[in-house]
């Protein structure tokens, strides 16, 4: 830590070098079986979270950044889905070998994960007492009135007001920003070490996203676990993630601490969205906007999949995929936590 | 489902109005007035003998003014009832109440030829590009659809050429007019509605969160093709959205609805840079901004609570239960939308319409 | 700019291929009607029902050239003779042959399947069209009056109405028609009220479409698969309907070729001359398949999302 060259207050230098990661993907691959053919959804996806750490995952529709969630938590759909090749390391153990009563004794009291419709997610018929309740009479043998206290002390622990009276209410008697709520408690139950947002946010209104991810990073802090939060909002993930990793067609195309990300991104494609975000000073100017279409999984493009939107495609972009590889400095020396997946990565960041 | 139908009708002289509509507005003129606007939806109980138990006031007496040839950004959060004011402008929903003039006359009270007249002028661009194309129309149909109601804007024998000039125009190739809509992406989609939209060669069309739906890196492409299309016909938007920073990119005025009820309007920059009404300094403050050295040297006002029902609005000001300002006169007395007292004949963009009886400035956005 | 979209109509062709006709080099025009067929023959369940019904049809259509005998004559000398020889499936108790009578009984299985499937789904579309339409107090009305009809116990409504007719094919059409036409109006009504709140629909609005070309163009195209897919389902109960009618000697005069007063005839010989009531049975059981078939096939194929 203290060889560290970035300066002390940046968030994603916080973990303890050496010190285990909580999770730890590795080479991930997912496939779908469609009647069209195999939809590789995710193709070789690495990265790791710390505890008290955020991960950010950004990436649009269909870039695999939910289904590479899914398969952390083993909630993939399968079939059609399936984990083709990779480990994923929770702990340092594989759980991709765990056989899958193992597994769900993990989903719960080890990772949880917080779904963006919490009107969905949440069961309509019980009371949101009793799902909340659930949690410790099944995985800690509770008795009912235990169980009760504990949910009750849950919603005030996730400022629901009047906890002990809403306690029996059932989930379509909250608003939207209280539901989110008792997902993030649910998912708090039993003070897991990992913890998955899928666009925590996405569906609320602006002036209640500010509220729910302000409690969501209080807590984390609080409990000192691991976050990763998969968004497409690039504002959102600047006021909370340490770094992020930014998936492109199945692929991080590039990882980075967030202030460095967003200072100076190293893969033309995290370039384009920062650029394409409405600024002040073009007002009345025509916004930058990444070509083309997002590309088509069945049949992803040879070479860099982001060749065909690309403003700097080369040849080589367009016939030989390009590897995750450390970015540096000019001058040589590394930059801690940063990698790229651009041939052209030096003169992306280096101008 | 049916048309607004008014009983009135005999008293609409249909050519006046014609004649009316004919008549060209000169750039930064007003080109529709709205004029305080009530939509209230009942309530009902029972399944045979309905009865009123109440209604939702989905809009509660909104007034403004679209200038020909610029763009009036509405922003708001869900159940503000921005997307209602939308259908009223589009006349298809009845409003409760209140006038809407469209070049000086009246429209919510048309039927019959004069309405059809008017909607050749007043067009829409919907949300969501998976539910405002029909499924089962090839492209060619959805485009052609408006000229088979308005046989007059284009001969049929050149109904085919017209669809193929609509599609290169909105940046689709000619040659996909025999596709279905499922065939295409988000984006395209969305230009193929827009491309419809722009059929009838209308004065005026209402985008009711054109680019919400779609990806982050194909809004962009959208926006500018409105933008681009805005010059090429001489359009003016009515641009509704919830996304903060994309009203602020295409719009020359704002106006902030807060549960049926218009807050704050002004230009852009009265708005942005200089609110003064509370219900606006909160949500621009709470947006995030997507760059991670601001957050430190920027205020966060965040609201406590939810917005309320809209069937039981509170009372005098209706944004006064989250209010950190709200005192006695709040709940007593409604806020009227105008100039505030303390700004007035000031030459500060501080002097804009805001309906807060403690308005004053804050400085919210940092400067890029 | 115009480059800049160009080029995104061309990345489209080359990239959105996640739909089989976008992978087709040329253009060419794809007809709604092309690509249900398409996706459709594509189900090879549908297909085999589509064979099944189109024997069934063939059948009916040329009863009197492929059946070998008269379904009607008795050749007394040679009663309950097992299948085989002369009489490939058999004769009855009254020496008719049984592959004739099964052959021409497929006339009045598909006479009366589709008959009073037609008629339902006249009496159902146009109720269930109003109800959807129009809804408030005319759809409460007509959903009241479906639900009466549908309340009411098939068999013992057609005793009724054929105590009253008396026996034959028309009671029996009539019968099956004025009960299953409510399940037909509440499919279409449901369909209806979905379809009508649609963003498509609210855009033909705002162009200033008139009701009929609404419900022509935008909503009858959108919610009538529902039931046509229901339609050909349901022709397959009818038919289980006709021959149950008939078993209870409520359904077609008794001396008629009919699989229903086959198995009624063969229920006196159960566990001796099982023949008697195994081939009909065969019979009414491919039949029903395939219409199911049929169906499901149809209902997946004209689903636009389905790809």
């Amino acid at each position: 830590m203290t060889t560290s060259h970035v300066t002390a207050d940046v968030p994603a230098q916080r973990g303890t070098d050496g010190e285990t990661p909580v999770l730890e993907v590795r080479d991930l691959h997912v496939e779908f079986k469609t009647r069209e053919g195999i939809v590789k959804a995710v193709n070789g996806v690495n990265y790791s979270v710390k505890a008290g750490e955020t991960l950010a995952v950004l990436g649009e529709s269909g870039s695999g950044k939910s289904v590479t969630a899914q398969a952390i938590m083993g909630i993939l759909d399968s079939p059609p889905g399936r984990v083709a090749k990779g480990e994923i390391l929770f702990k340092g153990q594989d759980i991709l070998q765990l056989p899958e009563a193992e597994r769900r004794k993990l989903r719960g009291p080890k990772m949880a994960m917080i779904f963006q419709d919490a009107l969905s997610a949440l069961n309509p018929v019980f009371s949101v007492g009793n799902q909340l309740g659930e949690m410790f009479r099944v995985h800690q043998g509770m008795s009912k009135k235990d169980a009760k206290a504990k949910a009750i002390e849950l919603m005030d622990r996730v400022k629901i007001p009047a906890a002990r009276s809403r306690v029996g209410d059932y989930p379509h008697q909250f608003s939207g920003g209280m539901r989110q709520r008792i997902m993030i408690a649910m998912a708090l139950a039993l003070e897991p070490d990992l913890i998955i947002a899928d666009e925590p946010t996405t569906a609320l209104d602006v002036t209640v996203q500010a509220q729910v991810m302000d409690l969501l990073a209080e807590l984390q802090a609080e409990y000192h676990m691991g976050l990763i939060l998969i968004t497409h909002d690039l504002g959102v993930v600047a006021d909370v993630a340490d770094k992020i990793a930014v998936m492109y067609a199945g692929r991080i195309v590039e990882q980075a601490p967030v202030h460095e990300l967003y200072k100076r991104p190293a893969h033309p494609y995290t370039r384009g969205l920062l650029d394409s975000i409405p600024r002040l000073d073009q007002k009345g100017q025509e916004l930058y906007a990444i070509k083309g279409l997002p590309p088509n999984l069945l049949k992803p493009p040879t070479g860099c999949a982001f060749s065909p939107r690309c403003p700097k495609a080369q040849d080589i972009c367009r016939t030989e995929l390009p590897p995750l590889v450390p970015v540096s400095e000019q001058d040589g020396t590394e930059l801690v936590g940063r990698v790229s997946a651009c041939h052209f990565w030096k003169e992306q960041i280096h101008g | 489902m049916a048309e607004p139908i008014k009983k009135d009708e005999a008293a609409v002289d249909v050519t006046a109005v014609e004649a009316a509509i004919e008549r060209k507005v000169d750039r930064g003129e007003p080109i529709l007035q709205v004029r305080n606007l009530v939509k209230h939806f009942p309530l009902t109980q029972g399944i045979l003998f309905k009865k009123q138990v109440g209604a939702v006031k989905a809009v509660d007496g909104v007034s403004f003014d679209l200038h020909q040839g610029e763009t009036l950004g509405i922003v708001g959060e869900s159940g503000c009832g921005k997307s209602t004011v939308a259908k009223l402008l589009m006349l298809l929903e009845t409003a409760t109440a209140g006038e809407v003039f469209y070049k000086g006359q009246d429209i919510t009270k048309l039927s019959g030829r004069a309405l059809k007249a008017v909607r050749r002028n007043i067009q829409m661009v919907f949300q969501d590009p998976y539910t405002s194309l029909n499924p089962r129309m090839t492209v060619g149909d959805i485009i052609g659809e408006p000229f088979d109601i308005h046989p007059e804007v284009a001969p049929k024998g050149d109904r085919r050429r017209k669809v193929q000039e609509l599609l290169d125009v909105v940046g689709l190739n000619p040659e996909y007019i025999n596709r279905y809509p499922h065939q295409f992406s988000g984006g395209q989609r969305q230009r193929i509605g827009i491309a419809r939209g722009l059929a009838l060669n209308p004065e005026i069309i209402i985008c009711d969160e054109p680019v919400s739906a779609l990806d982050v890196s194909v809004q962009a492409q959208v926006i500018n093709l409105m933008g681009k299309l805005q010059d090429e016909f001489n359009l003016s938007y009515i641009f509704i959205a919830h996304d903060l920073s994309i009203v602020r990119h295409i719009s020359d005025r704002v106006g902030v609805m807060y549960l049926g009820k218009m807050a704050e309007i002004g230009t852009d920059e009265q708005i942005y840079e200089h609110p003064t009404h509370p219900y606006t300094q909160a949500l621009l403050s709470a947006v995030p901004v997507p760059d991670p050295e601001a957050r430190a040297n920027r205020e966060r006002i965040i609201l406590t609570g939810d917005v309320p029902s809209p069937a039981n609005p509170p009372s005098g000001c209706s944004f006064r239960t989250r209010c950190w300002k709200a005192q006695e006169k709040c709940s007593q007395e409604a806020p009227v939308l105008a100039v505030p007292e303390r700004f007035k004949g000031q030459d500060t963009p501080a002097a804009h319409s805001s309906a807060c009886h403690f308005a004053e400035e804050k400085q919210i956005v940092p400067v890029h | 700019m115009t480059e800049l979209t160009k080029s995104d109509a061309g990345a489209g062709t080359a990239q959105t291929a996640a739909v089989p006709a976008e992978a087709e080099p040329a253009i060419k025009r794809i007809t709604q009607w092309g690509e249900i067929r398409h996706r459709f023959m594509a189900n090879r369940l549908a297909v085999v029902g589509l064979i099944i019904v189109g024997l069934l049809l063939f059948a009916a259509a040329f009863a009197p050239l492929l059946a070998p005998y008269d379904p009607l004559h008795q050749d007394l000398a040679n009663t309950l003779a097992s299948p085989g020889g002369e009489h490939l499936l058999g004769t009855d108790a009254l020496g008719r042959d049984q592959l004739s009578r099964i052959i021409y009984g497929a006339r009045i299985a598909v006479i009366i399947g589709l008959a009073s499937i037609f008629l339902a789904c006249l009496i159902g579309v146009v109720i269930g069209a109003l109800a959807g339409y129009f809804g408030k107090a005319i759809d409460s009305v007509l959903m009241r009056v479906a639900d009466v009809f549908f309340a009411f116990p098939l068999l013992i409504g057609a005793i009724v109405i054929i105590i009253v007719m008396g026996r034959g094919v028309a009671p029996v059409v009539i019968s099956l028609a004025v009960f299953s036409w409510p399940t037909v109006s509440r499919l279409l009504r449901s369909s209806i009220l979905s379809v009508r709140e649609a963003d498509y629909v609210l855009a033909a609005r705002a162009l200033g479409a008139g009701t009929t070309r609404i419900i022509v163009r935008h909503i009858i195209p959108n919610s009538i698969a529902a039931v046509m897919a229901y339609a050909a389902f349901s022709v397959g109960s009818a038919i289980v309907a006709e021959a149950a009618l008939s078993f209870l000697g409520v359904g077609v005069s008794p001396e008629v070729a009919e699989w229903g007063n086959m198995l009624s005839a063969g229920r006196d010989f159960l566990g001796v001359k099982d023949y008697l009531w195994v081939y009909p049975s065969i019979a009414i059981v491919l039949t029903v398949l395939g219409f199911v078939f049929v169906g499901d096939g149809l209902r997946d194929a004209l689903d636009p999302k389905l790809r």
